[in-house]
């Protein structure tokens, strides 16, 4: 017996309802959390959502939408009682405009999908999170998400023009449009990052960008973490853009040579710099970034402009995070942000607090725009290591407030950073959020729980 | 009613709390979103709130309070060889941050790396309740709490009032070329504009004059320069005219406007050009499209009601808004946001203390 009874003629064996079939939705990529819905829907129409929608709202029943469950802070975590969306089956690329440069697409599309389908216009889509080959465009939209090359081209809410969504309580709205300029308030941006709190995003038009014509990817490796960062903030002050700009540490290289072998050049820190544009600028940007990197001390300096090696180089980045399995049997991805110019200092404490808390912490992060990734690697066979883990994930995002900077760059808030918001936040700031959060959804049922605690 | 000056932020909160209706106003460039539509409305003058707060060139972010004159800014930044890329109008003319970030606008550099809401990271604003509130915040990235630095951007003063902003800023190119070109008619000089926008050279700026001129700004180091202006005109497959750079100062300045008529901003898509131009002639309304035509700037006649305007954007399922000439409900044509922008305006102001939207 579920809210949903009066659907199940409509739904048929798409409406799961039995515990073993649950059982797969409990938990998202945040594995520590886990709950059980009362039902799990695999909707294949926008209608459908809405109706789905209409009838949790009608019952007072939440809801959570589910894209791939990749969310790495308890997004997509299931409401204990509610309804989990999942919107998997709407993965349609319903149309590519080559001249206004957009895409229109279901909310269940897989990232890749948006720029496979853009391909052949010459045209791509930017946000390019680790993730993008199994993640979706509603899961991004919800949590704003980044990747490595947001440094240049920005998140997803920078990316994201248009949304028809449905609103907690089943109306229906159109925020933004086709044009890169948004006329009016900018509904659309403020519905991005939103973690699935004001609704579900049931079409979206996305900006498309021209593929570049080169790309030039060079790695430089140093002996230590700060000449690395350093070296960032010469190609910085020398007023190159990079599209990219990623540093891991030896721990972090070694994980990656364990899993996928990307055979990086060895050293204690490995700088990625991606440039891409003309043929000619990038040239002569190539050039003096060797200049810079030099200049920085840099040990090997590699570059290349050859499809199959840079997909290599990144293939080994953006493995990471899951790399870091064959190094520990578990670990907590951290997320956190520190304005650029305290990177140096933020991963020295990072150092200092990891060693003095006997944990080993891997490094992998946006450096170009100051996003830290800390992989804190733990056995939790061991009594207490999850614990001891997690309070160093909290001292990491204190320290990342204390250097001026926020407690996620790009993962969200979810069920996983929630108390830490009053960090960032004044009372006033978050009742504000709560003022806001209520007027779209007085009753709490879009993604209860998330990112703002419950009233 | 005569206008309220704030310089500080507890006289701009007692003001939003008790008095008449307010509707901030910062250089006052864009009258018609700033000058109070109603009796029981006092404009509220927040010129005052001004100056850097913090900006450090290594960090590429700078935040300043609201009421700064962008024109200040750009000294600053330029100072260390930096800038705001979405390149915002009227300044001057003495547009402010705040002014700009509350009308939405962007000037022709906004082609290449972004409008104004890309640029924008962290806001602290008054609401409606008087209430002292910050959003995002002074990094680049953050994905914390709700984006309202984002919301702020197109609010017209009738969200909240800006105190202070926190922006990205980037290395301001080297040099610049901007070079025009004469296509013979609307149609293609359309193509043009499409080839051009989908690359491979990367443009500055692409503006369309109908009905057939295209005007092209290129920037970057000054070396390859001259090769990349030889690229663009082979993809236009015509020569091209080379001008000076003075032509983007009169653009900021909507120096082609004639007298007496009123400036209207549009956003649409290449593909809403062809017929918003047929409308606009039968109105004889001039108007300029920037950032590859994602945006009309239009010059409405002043003895052309602006419900005709109004009518036509509905029609054609555009959205506007009236920047100068008299003040009044600013939105025009298709509106957008519906019950959901309805509803964060009662959150953000409940007692109905700001100017309607
Ligand atoms: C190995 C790995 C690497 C990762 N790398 C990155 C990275 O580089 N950058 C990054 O930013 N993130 C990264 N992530 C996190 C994650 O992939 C992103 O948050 C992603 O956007 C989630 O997409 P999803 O489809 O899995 O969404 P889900 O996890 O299913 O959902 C995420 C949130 O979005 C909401 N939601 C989903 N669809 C909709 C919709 N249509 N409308 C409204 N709300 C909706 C859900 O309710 C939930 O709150 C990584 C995760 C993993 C496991």
């Amino acid at each position: 017996m579920t809210v949903l009874d009066d659907l199940r003629p409509r739904l048929g064996r798409r409406l799961l309802t039995g515990p073993a079939e649950l059982a797969v939705f409990g938990c998202d990529a945040l594995t520590a959390f886990y709950e059980r819905p009362a039902a799990v829907v695999l909707v294949e129409s926008a209608d459908e959502v809405v109706a789905v929608v209409r009838a949790c709202h009608r019952e007072g029943v939440p809801f959570v939408a589910r894209g791939s469950g990749t969310s790495l802070s308890g997004g997509s975590l299931p409401i204990g009682g509610g309804v989990v969306i999942a919107l998997n089956r709407l993965d349609r690329v319903l149309s590519v405009d080559p001249d206004a440069r957009t895409a229109v697409v279901e909310p269940g599309v897989i990232n890749l999908d948006v720029s496979r389908a853009a391909l052949p216009h010459g045209l791509m889509y930017c946000p390019d999170p680790s993730s993008q080959s199994v993640c979706t465009i509603g899961g991004n939209l919800a949590f704003n998400s980044g990747g490595a090359h947001c440094l240049r081209h920005g998140m997803t809410a920078n990316h994201v023009l248009g949304i028809r969504a449905v609103l907690p309580d089943g109306e229906l709205v159109e925020l933004g449009g086709d044009s890169v300029e948004p006329l009016g308030p900018d509904v659309a941006g403020m519905f991005c990052g939103s973690e699935g709190l004001f609704g579900i995003a049931l079409e979206v038009t996305v900006r498309l960008v021209a593929v570049a014509e080169a790309t030039h990817t060079a790695l430089a490796v140093y002996d230590s973490l700060e000449q690395a960062g350093d070296a960032v903030a010469r190609i910085v002050a020398a007023g190159l853009l990079p599209v990219a700009m990623e540093i891991m540490d030896a721990l972090a290289i070694e994980a990656a040579e364990a899993s996928v072998k990307p055979n990086y050049p060895k050293g204690a820190a490995l700088l990625i710099v991606e440039l891409e544009g003309e043929r000619g600028v990038v040239d002569a940007d190539a050039a003096a970034l060797r200049e810079l990197l030099r200049a920085s001390g840099a040990g090997e300096v590699v570059a290349t402009e050859d499809p199959d090696a840079r997909a290599l180089i990144w293939k080994g980045r953006k493995s990471a995070f899951s790399a870091v399995g064959w190094l520990a049997p578990d670990y907590i991805v951290q997320d956190g942000v520190v304005p650029r110019t305290r990177l140096g200092e933020a991963l020295a404490e990072i150092g200092r607090m990891g060693a003095a808390a006997g944990i080993r912490v891997a490094n992998v992060f946006h450096a170009g725009d100051g996003n830290l990734h800390p992989l804190i690697l733990f056995d939790g066979r061991e009594p207490g290591m999850l614990e001891r883990a997690e309070a160093l994930a909290g001292d990491i995002l204190r320290l990342c407030i204390r250097l001026g900077g926020s407690i996620t760059g790009e993962h969200g808030v979810g069920v996983e950073k929630r108390e830490y918001l009053p960090l960032m936040f004044t009372p006033a700031d978050l009742e504000l959020m709560r003022r806001l959060r209520r007027a779209v959804d007085p009753a709490e049922l879009a993604n209860r729980g998330k990112m703002l605690a419950v009233a | 009613m005569a206008a309220v000056a704030v310089d500080d932020v507890e006289a701009l909160r007692d003001a939003v709390r008790c008095g008449p209706r307010v509707l901030p106003a910062g250089g006052a460039t864009k009258p018609a979103l700033s000058a109070p539509p109603a009796e029981d409305v006092v404009a509220l003058d927040v010129s005052g709130l001004r100056g850097i707060v913090e900006y450090d060139p290594a960090e590429l972010t700078l935040t300043a309070r609201a009421g700064t004159p962008v024109a200040e800014l750009d000294g600053a930044l330029a100072e260390h060889g930096q800038y705001l890329p979405f390149d915002a109008p009227l300044v001057a003319a003495g547009a402010t941050i705040g002014g700009v970030i509350a009308s939405g606008t962007s000037g022709p550099g906004a082609l290449r790396y972004g409008t104004v809401r890309d640029f924008v990271i962290g806001v602290r604003m008054v609401d409606g309740t008087g209430e002292l509130v910050c959003g995002g915040g002074r990094v680049v990235k953050n994905a914390a709490g709700f984006d309202l630095p984002k919301l702020m951007v197109g609010s017209m003063g009738r969200l909240g009032v800006m105190v202070e902003v926190s922006l990205k800023v980037f290395p301001r190119p080297r040099a610049a070329a901007t070079v025009a070109f004469e296509l013979g008619g609307l149609e293609p000089a359309l193509a043009a504009l499409a080839v051009l926008a989908r690359g491979p050279v990367e443009l500055d700026a692409l503006e369309l004059e109908p009905p057939a001129r295209i005007v092209v700004r290129l920037a970057g180091d000054p070396e390859p320069l001259a090769a990349r202006v030889a690229r663009v005109a082979a993809l236009v497959g015509a020569p091209g005219e080379e001008l000076d750079a003075t032509v983007w100062a009169d653009a900021a300045a909507f120096a082609w406007m004639a007298p007496a008529t009123r400036l209207v901003r549009v956003a649409l898509t290449l593909r809403g050009v062809a017929a918003l131009q047929a409308a606009l002639a039968a109105a004889g309304a001039r108007a300029r499209y920037s950032n590859a035509a994602n945006v009309a700037w239009i010059a409405w006649p002043g003895d052309c009601p602006l419900a005709v305007l109004d009518a036509t954007l509905r029609e054609l399922r555009l959205p506007g808004v009236a920047l100068t000439g008299a003040p009044g409900r600013p939105l025009l044509g298709d509106r957008r946001g519906g019950a959901f922008l309805d509803r964060l305006r009662t959150a953000l102001d409940p007692d109905g203390r700001f100017a309607e939207l």
